[in-house]
């Protein structure tokens, strides 16, 4: 066994686990976590992504020790003071889920996209930046003006957080 | 996963001690390794992580060389900078590998480490002429390759940084397996005072290779229609459920056009 | 039209919990003390087991319990069946082998049942499992349907000679002989239609727990149909009889089909919660369910297509081998029959059809319903062979199909079916509109300036769905009736809670009913809510597949809502001092005709409770009504799609470049709803058409077991598509509804492989159209078209 101790959601935790134990099972088993959901074994669906100091990862493909003193976040601490994400808003008024299991490593991945793309996303570089991800209901396209807008929303979030 | 030991070194010399364990594996991204590891097809022993260790990151410009250290990941290749300065073709194949939370995590070290016959670094290495540095030695890539996830690393023996050449021009496209985004053929070209060179990833029985017919040729004529009429024999690449050798003989033809106009 | 009423986009009230991940889907349900299931699964295709060794493994850390068929049969556990029976052309039954939940003696297909292994953790279970020694004798593997009913081949179940389940047929054979004899063309076509796995992404999944005090087992489970798990579970393999058993299906992450069925792993969870008196939890990865989840498809077809001079078609004649797979899944044998060759009418009126179809047996994972489940293969049948035909005889492919559209109804096909509306010629002219179909020629063009191939392909579909009348059905084979149950129970505040049969994994109940009723009752649609995947909550429903929880599940909803309003009249009558006969109900309130005196629904139900105002002995207290609503015919959605693909010859890879479908889904309830399932299910036809193909290799191995070498769609796969609908009100449900889930998966393939041998110019593509085939069919010279 081996001790652990990271921020989730903004909660510092920490446990003694079998070094097999893989992120997605920590947040899942040990914390109950169960939002982060395991689609595939072969680290392609994209279901289990969670963001570990800032970037986003698929917990499935990342030893739990190996997030050792990382601050992690996953789909249970996007919003904010009871308020959605706007990427969370977003996918909800696209109509960016049908059956929800795919959704929460949608919604992270997508933040991250935005994080590292910026507000500004056509279609193609959506599409594009969504390959680690897997839906079987939408078809993508619901998903598309999801990410779209809530990008423009983040966007607009940071400036007028910078004006303040 | 089979249970094993973990270990998180914090210097070389610390993760070197720990790798002399022969049943000990480095754990770099672990975007290989673990779903291997899950699929019970490896069994390690001990991991020995090496993201605590700061010998092994960065990217810096070394004269006509671009150095990066083994633990950088894609990320922060397809980002950085210098290697965009110097070396575009190499900054957009680190964007193009895997998908993006693949390349929050996986490492130029690990995956030349694996020299998985479909991932794209060993055709940027061999292309460019890249030295594969280690803890002991420097090794040129001709020399690294070996095989199938075959490599001229020895028991213990751990990459610390690559070398890559700076080349005038170069250029990688990438024909990706419908199914898992690896390549099914990837061509890296790349032109050097010294010539052309053109590796092939993807598709030989043997991993990465060059195409000697195509160098001569665009060595003396670098642009697309001086592979006009050449081939590349089609025994000695794999076929397998999303491409046959045939297909895959063709598709070197045409990546290899395509990446030569891409390289201008 | 309010805004949360009917034919409202009104954004998805479930949503919130799965975008802030709190879903509750079966691997996050966790039991006090469970333990973990790992099942040994055959790596042969086909052996006999002459030995199982659980002897080591028992020894293992955490082992709870090893049990193996000997175990199961022991306590007489029965076998997993199938519900629907099918005759052949002699009159005689289908042949169903033996299909035991853990393997008896024998193994047919790669992932197949040999133990369970229960420890107190996962990995443990699985570490243990690895211990288990099984002697096996491997006998050949039979993985060609095409093949398998041949002298040569080995037999996988001895009830079935032949490895033949049934050869069934249904049509006028000699009416359809006549009609080709006097054909002035005839258009022939071998297809395939290839193997698929459903691949819902959330993996199945079974919580057994075992109430001991009450002698109760409670199965959570990844389930399309909790009620018809029960049913099965209960009376067909004896677990515990129907009030001793309690199967939930909670959240659940998409079906498609493949969570209809009654599987192995959640009859052997349940079995052994209470063998060991401890809840057990098994959870597949994606490996298990590419090797044991029910696959779709697999038809190996010969179709032809008579026309007369003028160009009507007169005639359709068409033999299939189906593959059932190994054993037969619970509605295995109705895809390629009852829900299949009644199809092959298309929207065109063809005065003769003649259907056989043999299905058989082969050492691969079973073979059931996948979304659309049967009319995919007859649209692509028929949807093939009208393209080809219009193309050899030099007619325009839109207006070929307009000439033989069915333009009156009702219409009786040959085939069973009578469509009972539909303006076929509506959406295809608006199809027509959208898809810019005139500027065709100018984008060839231009693609061919870029040294690539541009085509154009139709599909105009039908389908027939809400699953079905229950009479019609049972005498068809079906074991079961395909009604559908609802429950409205008011509260005494006047909210509304509606207790469904149909299950929502994805379909957005939990909305679309709640519009139904907040429009109805004029009640806020927060005062509504949905609950259903209970069967000790919800009484008998029959759940939800054959995007039937519209037409069939609503209108259950609508029979006891119109109850509810009768009885709440009553109520208000006795209220208002007025004769139940003089109360109107509108906009949420009761009025006494002609006059001013109204009292709001919350407020009946309020007197309806405290039952003041009336005698308790001749009305009763309470309001809550239910009712099971059994259709009188399927529905009839169909439209016209429009596919255009532009392909780069030096590689094969092919674009989808514009995708246009109008459909006709009759009234509709939440437009945005309603486009999200046609979205999905052209992607899923998309990925039928370029992507997805499971393949097995001669020994039986399936070669395409991950995300690795199945091609799942990703979003650069696809482009957005452009939707629209029109509208004919289907008559034989109370909300003139049509279903809306399988559409556009049972459209699309056509679609998409006729452009592609449009932009060829020759028919030789097989599914999946993938780089590789398409590259080499690039490389065989067009055909020389009639119309050239």
């Amino acid at each position: 066994m081996v001790h652990v101790s990271m921020t989730v959601n903004g909660r510092n935790v920490s446990a003694e686990i079998d070094p097999r134990t893989l992120l997605v099972q920590f947040l899942r088993d040990t914390l109950r976590l169960t939002g982060t959901h395991v689609g595939c074994d072969t680290s392609q669906c994209g279901a289990c992504t969670v963001h570990v100091d800032g970037a986003a990862i698929k917990s499935c493909t990342t030893l739990a020790i190996s997030c050792n003193g990382s601050t992690v976040t996953t789909i249970e601490g996007l919003a904010k003071a009871g308020k959605l994400h706007p990427m969370q808003q977003a996918f909800q008024d696209n109509h960016g889920l049908q059956c929800g299991f795919c959704t929460p490593g949608m919604i992270m991945a997508s933040v991250d996209m935005v994080n590292r793309c910026g507000p500004d996303l056509d279609e193609a570089t959506i599409r594009h930046e969504l390959e680690g991800n897997i839906c079987r209901c939408t078809g993508y396209h619901n998903i598309v003006r999801s990410v779209a807008q809530g990008a423009r929303e983040m966007g607009a979030a940071a400036t007028a957080q910078a004006a303040e | 996963m089979y249970a094993f030991e973990y270990h998180r070194p914090t210097t070389l010399a610390g993760a070197l001690a720990d790798l002399e364990n022969a049943d000990a594996k480095p754990l770099a991204g672990g975007q290989t390794l673990l779903p291997t590891m899950k699929q019970r097809l490896a069994s390690p022993s001990a991991l020995v992580e090496l993201s605590g260790v700061p010998e092994l990151s960065g990217i810096a410009r070394d004269g006509d060389a671009v150095v990066i250290g083994a633990m950088t990941r894609h990320i922060d290749v397809a980002q950085s900078p210098v290697v965009a300065g110097a070396i575009p073709a190499l900054a957009a194949l680190a964007g193009g590998i895997g998908d993006p939370q693949v390349r929050n995590r996986g490492t130029l070290g690990g995956s030349l480490a694996n020299n998985d016959p479909a991932a794209d670094y060993p055709g940027a290495a061999l292309a460019l002429g890249a030295t594969i540095v280690t803890d002991r030695r420097r090794i040129a890539a001709e020399d690294y390759f070996t095989g199938l996830f075959e490599t001229a690393l020895e028991p213990g023996e751990l990459i610390t940084k690559v070398s890559f050449p700076i080349p005038q021009k170069a250029a990688y496209v990438k024909f990706p397996s419908p199914a898992s985004r690896y390549a099914l053929v990837g061509v890296f070209v790349a032109k050097t005072a010294d010539g052309v060179r053109v590796a092939v990833t993807g598709s030989g029985e043997s991993g990465v290779f060059r195409v000697d017919s195509f160098e001569t040729a665009l060595s003396a004529n670098f642009s697309p229609s001086a592979l006009d009429g050449l081939s590349v024999p089609a025994d000695g690449l794999n076929s397998d459920l999303h491409a046959d050798a045939d297909y895959r003989a063709h598709l070197i033809g045409v990546l290899a056009k395509r990446a030569v106009a891409a390289a201008g | 039209m309010s805004a949360t009423g009917i034919g409202a986009s009104v954004k998805r009230l479930e949503d919130i919990r799965f975008i802030t991940g709190k879903g509750r889907y079966v691997d996050d349900v966790n039991r006090p003390g469970q333990a973990f299931a790992y099942f040994l699964r055959s790596p042969h295709a086909h052996a006999t087991i002459d030995k199982i060794d659980a002897s080591e493994a028992l020894k293992a850390p955490g082992v709870v319990a090893i049990f193996t068929g000997d175990d199961i049969a022991a306590d007489k556990v029965g076998g997993l069946i199938c519900g629907w029976m099918i005759h052949s052309k002699d009159g005689s039954p289908m042949q169903a082998g033996a299909h035991p939940a853990l393997a008896q003696g024998k193994v047919r297909y790669v992932g197949d049942h040999v133990a369970v292994v229960i420890a107190d953790t996962y990995a443990q279970a699985r570490d243990a499992g690895e211990q288990i020694v099984v002697d096996y004798t491997p006998l050949p593997a039979v993985v060609d349907p095409a093949k398998a009913a041949e002298a040569d081949q080995a037999q996988v179940h001895d009830a079935a000679p032949n490895n033949t389940c049934f050869n069934w047929h249904l049509g006028d054979k000699a009416a359809t002989e006549a009609a080709f004899a006097a054909a002035a063309h005839v258009t022939k076509l071998d297809l395939v239609n290839n193997r698929l796995i459903p691949n819902a992404m959330e993996p199945r999944a079974a919580v057994g727990d075992y109430d001991s005090g009450t002698d109760t087992i409670t199965l959570y489970t990844t389930s399309q149909n909790p009620h018809v798990a029960r049913l099965v579970l209960s009376a067909f393999i004896g677990l515990a009889p129907e009030h001793k058993l309690r199967v939930i299906a909670p959240d659940v992450g998409g079906g498609f089909g493949s969570k209809i069925f009654i599987y192995a792993e959640e009859t052997v969870c349940a079995w052994a919660a209470k063998k060991i008196d401890r809840p057990v939890k098994w959870t597949a990865d994606r490996t298990e369910a590419f090797l044991s989840d029910a696959h779709g498809r697999d038809h190996v077809t010969h179709a032809e297509l008579a026309l007369d001079a003028s160009g009507r078609m007169t005639g359709v004649r068409v033999h299939t081998i189906a593959n059932m797979g190994s054993y037969l899944s619970t509605f295995a044998s109705s895809v390629p029959t009852y829900l299949y060759a009644p199809l092959l009418s298309g929207q065109y009126d063809i005065p003769a059809i003649y259907a056989e179809v043999d299905a058989v047996y082969t050492t691969t994972a079973p073979v059931d319903a996948y979304r659309g489940a049967g009319r995919p293969e007859a649209t692509f049948v028929i949807e093939r062979l009208v393209e080809l035909a219009a193309r050899e005889t030099g007619r325009d492919p839109a207006e070929f199909r307009r000439q033989n559209f069915v333009t009156q109804f009702p219409h009786q096909t040959p085939v069973i079916m009578a469509y009972d509306v539909g303006d076929y010629a509506q959406a295809l002219d608006k199809a027509l509109a959208l898809a810019d179909y005139k500027g065709v020629g100018a984008r060839k063009a231009a693609s061919a300036a870029k040294g690539k191939l541009r085509g154009v392909g139709f599909s105009a579909f039908i389908e027939a769905c809400g699953i079905a009348p229950s009479a019609a059905v049972g005498s068809l084979g079906a074991g079961v009736g395909l009604w559908e149950s609802a429950e409205v129970r008011v509260n005494p505040i006047g909210t509304v809670e509606i207790l469904t049969g149909s299950h929502s994994h994805g379909q957005s109940h939990e909305t679309t009913f709640a519009q139904l009723v907040s429009d109805r009752l004029g009640i806020p649609i927060g005062n509504v809510s949905i609950v259903h995947g209970d069967t000790d909550k919800v009484q008998m429903g029959m759940g939800t597949y054959g995007s039937r929880s519209g037409a069939v599940g609503m209108s259950a909803i609508v029979k006891a809502l119109d109850k509810i309003e009768a009885k709440a009249k009553k109520v208000a009558g006795h209220v208002l001092e007025a004769s139940d006969q003089d109360i109107e109900f509108k906009d949420g309130k009761f009025t006494v005709k002609g006059t001013d005196k109204s009292i709001d629904f919350g407020s009946v139900a309020l007197q309806a409770y405290v039952a003041h105002k009336f005698n308790g002995q001749e009305l009763e207290p309470g309001l809550k009504e239910s009712a099971f609503w059994d259709p009188t015919n399927f529905t009839f959605p169909a439209g016209v799609h429009i596919c255009e693909v532009e392909i780069d010859p030096e590689t094969g890879v092919v674009k989808v470049d514009r995708y246009t479908a109008v459909d006709d889904f009759g009234k509709l309830i939440n437009p945005m709803v309603v486009h999200g399932q046609v979205h999905g299910g052209i992607a899923q036809g998309i990925g039928q058409a370029l992507l997805e193909g499971a393949v097995y290799n001669d020994d039986g191995q399936l070669l395409t077991a991950s995300y690795m070498d199945y091609c799942m769609p990703r979003a650069d796969n696809l482009p957005s598509f452009t939707i629209d609908t029109i509208e004919t009100p289907c008559p034989s449900n109370p909300l003139g509804i049509k279903g809306c889930g399988e559409a556009g998966a049972i459209a699309s393939p056509p679609a998409v492989i006729n452009a592609i041998t449009d932009a060829l110019g020759h028919e030789d593509v097989t599914m999946p159209a993938t780089p590789q085939v398409v590259w080499r069919a690039t490389q065989k010279a067009p055909l020389k078209r009639a119309a050239e």
